[in-house]
């Protein structure tokens, strides 16, 4: 294992904040990890340090393939991390919309603009990535519909679902974008959820990242094959939408199935107690993304499902 | 008369509510001219508060000069103008990155959309911002991307000091300003002044300027005072000073004069040791049009802009 840094931040009255790369094995630059680049990704960056820590075991056993080298970099935005905030600094800059940045503007670009001149030439390019929506995914792997992408590549991860999303306007700021415009096959994987450790979710985090980094023959790894991931659009997940806002008691998590007709979630009348609006699903599915804060507004999205395939 | 234009449930007994106050004195309202003024998109941006005051003031006081209809929306972001924040205070995104919105997103893309729908039918619109609580600025309109040519006409009737044609930053396609001209409405983005503050000189200037292109465009038939015509800029002729260094910022000149060659602007010092760590001198001969007051600063953090080349 070698660490180098790609950029580090000096503050006035704040210690340094270093962005750090961590490689592996030595050769062609295969595949490239990164973690939070947003303040709430202590999830991401969880995983990001447990593949840090198996990768120097495969290391030690010789385990990363000749003329191969993979990098993670288990967090950039530590600054924002240490203070609870998501995004980055007194202007609350979202780095994963300042990409691809350059070398002469405001802190924010200059920062995103050497993560790329470092990370810009790997093969593969996996991102640790969050929603804007906080609340709860079953696990997937996130793709842009570029022309390029390659569901059957995002497949190998082994996790239940490939979403692939148009992009917006505002979607040619992401690392993500930036990764393919130069020419790295990128993937955002999610895993269940941001602020708090998930276990269970962090752990096939993980294992999709070395099955992945297995089946391109980056290293030598015995692996569960993992799940037959199943593609999706973005457009064809159903929304629910909440009529009234108050306390959000739900009564399914990512990964349920639930039938037409059956309650998904109460709001409670904060004040009095009552049930407000009782939440219906609106078709047979598999709830891909649940709220789960404790307050809900007024037609925001509670759930977002699956529609369920009848053999 | 003042209407809500969208409106949504919160947790606890309050209603997140858009408004507008349509002024208009004539029975039939069908073929009437109508500019709109809308503000409080970013909510720490406040210079929009006394424009829409002093409109609504001048109009109310001379109703009989009025031949179409004026919509003020004063605050597109009522709790972020609240609690002086930028971004929309419950998802801490930037609603000028939400535009077109979307009646199927979730609640404010909801509320977006509404605005939109709204606003669809001006012949002009003027979005109000201040300058960020970083820089001053001086009353100018910023023209960018395919627009630019046919909002030039109006701008120049804005007694704005300047016109900033291509303004660096990329065009954001989400912007409420390149939504409406995309769907056919005019619209000119107006920047002064400071974040969390009002200049009252700069409010009048740009309120004359309202009145001028009411003026020009037959929904004013009251006397215009006297307006100055604007400096013209394209990007090649503004002169950005970042800092290249962390410490606090002291501004050594004056806001919105003319500066030659070698002459100080500011100083960047560290408060702990007494000792000025940067002196930041003029490059070039121009009107400093933009001065940093917010003191804290990193490197690459904008400390000043001269316009160049103004005959
Ligand atoms: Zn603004």
């Amino acid at each position: 294992m070698h660490i180098h840094e790609i950029y580090t931040v000096h503050s006035t009255y704040r210690e340094d904040m270093k962005i750090r790369g961590y490689t592996f094995g030595q050769g062609e630059k295969s595949a490239c990890i990164v973690g939070p680049l947003r303040g709430n990704e202590i999830q991401q960056m969880y995983v990001c340090s447990q593949l840090i820590r198996a990768l120097k075991e495969l290391e030690a056993n010789s385990c990363i393939c000749t003329g191969k080298q993979i990098q993670v970099i288990p967090v950039v935005n530590s600054y924002s991390i240490n203070v609870g905030r998501r995004f980055y600094g007194v202007d609350n800059v979202d780095l994963n919309r300042a990409f691809p940045g350059n070398s002469y503007g405001e802190q924010d670009r200059r920062i995103v603009h050497a993560l790329m001149e470092d990370i810009g030439s790997y093969v593969y390019g996996i991102q640790f990535a969050s929603f804007y929506m906080d609340g709860e995914f079953m696990p997937h792997v996130r793709m842009m519909e570029t022309g390029y992408q390659n569901t059957s590549l995002a497949n190998l991860f082994g996790l239940p679902y490939v979403v692939v999303h148009k992009p917006a306007p505002i979607d040619t700021g992401t690392l993500n974008y930036n990764w393919q415009a130069a020419n790295t096959a990128a993937f955002s994987l999610f895993t269940r959820t941001n602020w708090e450790i998930d276990e269970r979710s962090a752990s096939q985090g993980v294992a999709a990242v070395l099955r992945f980094l297995k089946r391109m023959g980056i290293i030598r790894y015995d692996s569960h094959s993992g799940y037959i991931s199943h593609v999706l659009y973005e457009q064809d997940l159903s929304d629910v939408h909440t009529g009234r806002a108050g306390i959000f008691r739900g009564l399914a998590r990512p990964g349920d199935d639930v039938r037409y007709g059956r309650p998904l979630a109460e709001i409670i009348d904060p004040q009095e107690g009552v049930v407000r609006e009782t939440i219906i699903a609106p078709t047979d599915g598999i709830v891909f993304f649940a709220h789960t804060k404790a307050l809900i507004n007024q037609g925001d999205i509670v759930y977002r499902l699956v529609h369920r395939l009848h053999e | 008369m003042i209407e809500t234009i969208a409106s949504l449930e919160l947790p606890v007994g309050e209603h997140l509510a858009i408004r507008r106050n349509r002024l208009c004195y004539k029975e039939d309202t069908k073929s009437l001219g109508r500019v709109a003024v809308v503000s409080g998109t970013h909510g720490d941006e406040l210079e929009g508060q006394y424009i829409c005051y002093e409109v609504a003031r001048r109009i109310a006081a001379h109703p009989e000069y009025l031949t179409g209809i004026v919509d003020i929306y004063p605050a597109l972001n009522p709790l972020g103008v609240d609690l002086a924040s930028k971004a929309l205070p419950i998802t801490g995104m930037d609603l000028n990155r939400m535009f077109p919105g979307s009646r199927e997103g979730n609640a404010m893309e909801q509320i977006a959309a509404a605005v939109m729908e709204d606003l669809i039918g001006t012949d002009l619109c003027i979005d109000v911002h201040s300058s960020d609580i970083f820089v001053q600025e001086i009353p100018q309109v910023r023209l960018s991307g395919e627009f630019a040519g046919r909002m030039l006409p109006f701008a120049k009737l804005m007694n704005v000091d300047v016109i900033w044609m291509n303004a660096t930053a990329t065009v954001h396609e989400a912007t409420l300003a390149h939504s409406l001209n995309t769907m056919g409405v005019p619209t000119m983005v107006v920047e002064l002044g400071q974040g969390n503050s009002i200049n009252m000189p700069y409010g009048n200037q740009v309120v004359d300027g309202i009145f001028n292109v009411m003026h020009e465009m037959g929904i004013w038939t009251g006397e215009v005072p006297p307006t100055q015509l604007p400096a013209i800029s394209s990007d090649g002729k503004v002169e950005f000073i970042r800092s290249d260094v962390e410490g606090i910022f002291l501004p050594r000149n004056k806001h919105n004069h003319f500066v030659c060659v070698g002459e100080l602007i500011g100083e960047i010092v560290d408060p702990m040791a007494g000792q000025v760590k940067r002196q930041v001198a003029a490059g070039k001969d121009g009107l400093l049009f933009t001065l940093r007051n917010y003191p804290v600063v990193y490197e690459g953090d904008l400390l000043a802009r001269i316009l160049t080349g103004i005959v």
